[in-house]
């Protein structure tokens, strides 16, 4: 992987075969995730009708879509307010649908423009949009799965099991800050 | 399952609380996680809301160095709107009133 470039609308990356199959592996799963997640919501007569959706109204026990999908309000304290609670369930029922659209799509873009083979990547802006928020996603669902914490080293003892995903995650954070750089405006 | 509008509340309030709390406006915080980068979060937030550079630079390093930022305030649907567009950009969000 070289940095990425932008030459006016286009921003250009390059992979080899097995970052590739990294990002995409990565990405396929998280994307996965989310789909199944969104099969999970509930189907009402009302819906079909009236075409509005309305997704699941209580937050995901796995921590990583946690992660993903945030309640709308803080909901930590030790006794939450009770109106905050209903409020954040009812916004998450309205408004996860359109968000688990947004992040399984951005992630097929990536599938879509990744190839198997690795080689040149050449993005629209649009498309190098959802490139920065799939590797985002990926990296926090890993930084979710890792227990990454602010003072991460670098590397890990290479005992620790976390060791060589630690590589992967920290190797993707370069891939998105420089592309980041290349969209900067 | 769903709850897709805020259920009837039982308990009474205060009618003057009651007014002083609709009055205040919403407000949408960003608070900082170990994961998202800081060049990032301040590309989103001059993407998402027009921010200057500098602009969007303060607010990151308010997130990152005290732990949260209000970035955007006004009406409930507006702020509303402002947190699914983070949460979109994999920002950590919430709203709430003004206090």
């Amino acid at each position: 992987m070289k940095r990425w470039i932008r030459d006016g609308d286009v921003v250009i990356g390059r992979l080899d075969r097995q970052e590739a199959a990294v990002v995409r592996g990565l990405v396929s799963q998280i994307q996965d995730m989310l789909l199944a997640r969104a099969e999970e919501a509930p189907q009402d007569e009302l819906a079909e009708l009236t075409g509005i959706r309305t997704g699941s109204s209580e937050a995901p026990d796995d921590p990583i879509l946690g992660r993903l999908l945030p309640d709308f309000h803080r909901l930590d304290d030790d006794v939450p307010d009770p109106d905050e609670v209903n409020s954040a369930a009812a916004l998450r029922s309205l408004h996860e649908p359109e968000l688990l659209d947004h992040k399984t799509g951005a992630a097929e873009v990536v599938l879509q423009t990744c190839s198997p083979d690795g080689g040149e990547i050449r993005l629209s802006i649009g498309e190098a949009e959802a490139w920065l928020a799939s590797l985002n996603d990926v990296r926090l669902a890993l930084g979710t799965a890792l227990d990454v914490s602010e003072d991460m080293p670098d590397e890990l003892p290479p005992e620790d099991p976390r060791s060589p995903h630690l590589g992967v995650y920290h190797w993707l954070t370069w891939v998105q800050d420089t592309l980041v750089e290349a969209m900067m405006p | 399952m769903t709850t897709p509008v805020e259920q009837e509340r039982t308990q009474p309030e205060a009618v003057g609380e009651e007014i002083a709390a609709e009055d205040r406006p919403w407000q949408t915080v960003v608070w900082n996680d170990p994961v998202n980068l800081m060049s990032y979060v301040t590309y989103v937030f001059q993407k998402l809301f027009g921010f200057s550079r500098d602009k969007a630079t303060k607010l990151m390093l308010d997130v990152h160095h005290k732990g949260k930022a209000i970035v955007t305030s006004g009406t409930k649907d507006k702020v509303e709107a402002d947190v699914a567009k983070l949460h979109a950009a994999g920002l950590w969000a919430t709203m709430q009133r003004a206090s």
